[in-house]
């Protein structure tokens, strides 16, 4: 009844095909806390390529991370003095607030994927350091001096019994430097636009809710997913820990 | 809420827009702090705040919630599963969904770090309870004590290293994550990290030593905590890294 009092009362509506989905009064024109609509209308051209990016930032600073830490976590395991210097370099690093030390390297690097990258990698080190050389100073000394009488040689010893025996942690340590990898790259979009926290700072700048809303959750689902990912990757490469705690 | 730097997309830029690096800019970041005592001491205190109330928030619900599953040896699944959540949760996107739900202003943030900060208590209280040696527990149940003195007498006291531990590691963390606050206008030390157009590198960096020099302040200050309210029998050295079941490693928190 009200329907086609207001019909009857109000000039005909011209549709307007250039507005948002959903129409003038629809979540969209309305700035709804989540809209559906529009991430339908946007999971090809903002919201997936944005996740894929996210995806390799992250790729990109574990792997790079993972080299240099555990370099410096065999060299530290080898040579007991270089623990001390690399530790406390990559726990001075880790100390600074992500946003800060992504504005204090564009100077240097400028507002490039480099920039983000530098800053990621530095705040894997920490995590992933740690970890590998407990990893490695956790295999007990009986194992070893049974593969030293065994007549195995040191790279032998370290490939076949140190590292094996060191995987349970190393994969805890990269567990954790993935999951805060993933966080901190959506901070470095406030440097370059780049990964899923360029919809995020975007959808704060214009206030629009529903961008930001709607990639946070997926940045959500994206890190608890690469979490569960590295449990089964984890509990698979390592059968010889179900056997343990079975018996 | 211009809070995006401003010309961060003009690709080779060489740096927002506003200031240039020098290596003496590390010495102006000191000079910034001596000539703003207002601003550094009123974000920092506003820092402080919405730390101390999320930190507070979150220790009513997630140290009685850990005890008590702990105590029951119940809820293991929820108690280990919510801090593996919990430290993958992205905090930036967090504190999104949340000024989507709460609207601009400290609500927001205050809840974001609620949540960051929970499960990482609740996990390291559970297990710091759960995992306790059964023997005083079986002994004081014998000598006729009545459960909720074993809680006060025996297992709050037993468990209180790994309790604090979490606690440390969550003070840290919410301290360097309510830096984000400034990003959606929450306050403290932050609106000047996000603000370099104003106050330059040196205010960023200032603001950054700022935020540090708390995290630590923070960690020491429950810190000494656990010392006072640890019985004196109980009391040892204090290790620099105390073991956190959460993160694997006795870490410091970036964000």
């Amino acid at each position: 009844m009200i329907i086609t009092a207001l019909a009857a009362s109000t000039p005909p509506v011209i549709p307007n095909y250039g507005g948002p989905p959903g129409g003038k009064h629809g979540c969209i024109a309305q700035n709804g806390t989540f809209c559906w609509d529009w991430v339908k209308g946007h999971w090809g051209d903002i919201l997936q390529p944005r996740l894929l990016e996210h995806l390799e930032l992250t790729a990109i600073a574990v792997g790079i991370g993972f080299a240099i830490a555990f370099a410096a976590a065999l060299l530290a395991h080898r040579k007991r003095w270089f623990e001390t210097p690399f530790g406390a370099f990559s726990a001075f690093l880790y100390t600074i607030p992500s946003l800060a030390l992504f504005q204090l390297l564009v100077p240097f690097t400028g507002l490039t994927m480099l920039t983000i990258e530098i800053g990621l990698v530095g705040y894997t080190l920490l995590i992933l350091f740690r970890n590998i050389l407990a990893g490695l100073r956790g295999v007990p000394e009986e194992v070893l001096e049974a593969a030293q009488g065994m007549g195995l040689t040191r790279l032998q010893v370290l490939l076949r019994v140190e590292l094996p025996l060191a995987l349970p942690a190393i994969s805890a340590g990269i567990r954790i430097a993935v999951v805060t990898t993933i966080s901190l790259a959506t901070v470095a979009a406030y440097i370059t636009p780049l990964g899923l926290g360029q919809p995020i700072f975007n959808g704060l700048q214009t206030d629009f809710t529903t961008e930001f809303v709607a990639t946070g959750a997926l940045a959500v689902a994206l890190a608890i997913c690469a979490d569960s990912a590295l449990v089964a990757a984890q509990w698979a490469f390592t059968p010889w820990v179900r056997a343990r705690r079975a018996t | 809420m211009g809070v995006y730097a401003v010309g961060a997309r003009a690709e080779g830029d060489v740096i927002l827009g506003y200031d240039s690096f020098r290596p003496s800019t590390f010495v102006d970041a000191f000079r910034f702090m001596y000539e703003n005592p207002g601003l550094m001491w009123s974000k920092t205190v506003e820092h402080l705040v919405i730390s101390g109330e999320a930190m507070g928030i979150a220790l009513l619900i997630a140290i009685p919630l850990g005890i008590w599953l702990g105590h029951l040896h119940r809820g293991s699944f929820l108690a280990i599963n919510l801090a593996n959540i919990g430290r993958a949760l992205p905090s930036l996107a967090v504190i999104a969904i949340g000024l989507g739900v709460f609207g601009i202003g400290t609500t927001n943030v205050a809840v974001a770090l609620v949540i960051l900060a929970f499960p990482l208590m609740l996990t390291n209280t559970y297990v710091g309870v759960d995992s306790l040696d059964p023997d005083p527990i079986e002994a004081a149940r014998g000598m006729g004590m009545r459960p909720y003195q074993i809680v006060l007498k025996i297992e709050l006291p037993l468990a209180l290293p790994l309790i604090f531990a979490g606690i440390k590691t969550a003070a840290v963390y919410v301290v360097a994550t309510a830096t984000l606050g400034g990003v959606v206008g929450g306050g403290g030390l932050g609106d000047i990290i996000v603000n370099q157009a104003s106050y330059f590198l040196k205010g960023v960096i200032a603001a950054s030593i700022a935020v540090a020099a708390l995290a630590f302040a923070a960690s020491f200050a429950f810190g000494l905590l656990q010392w006072a309210v640890t019985p004196r029998g109980l009391r040892r050295r204090v290790e620099m890294i105390e073991p956190d079941v959460s993160t694997g490693v006795g870490e410091a928190a970036v964000t």
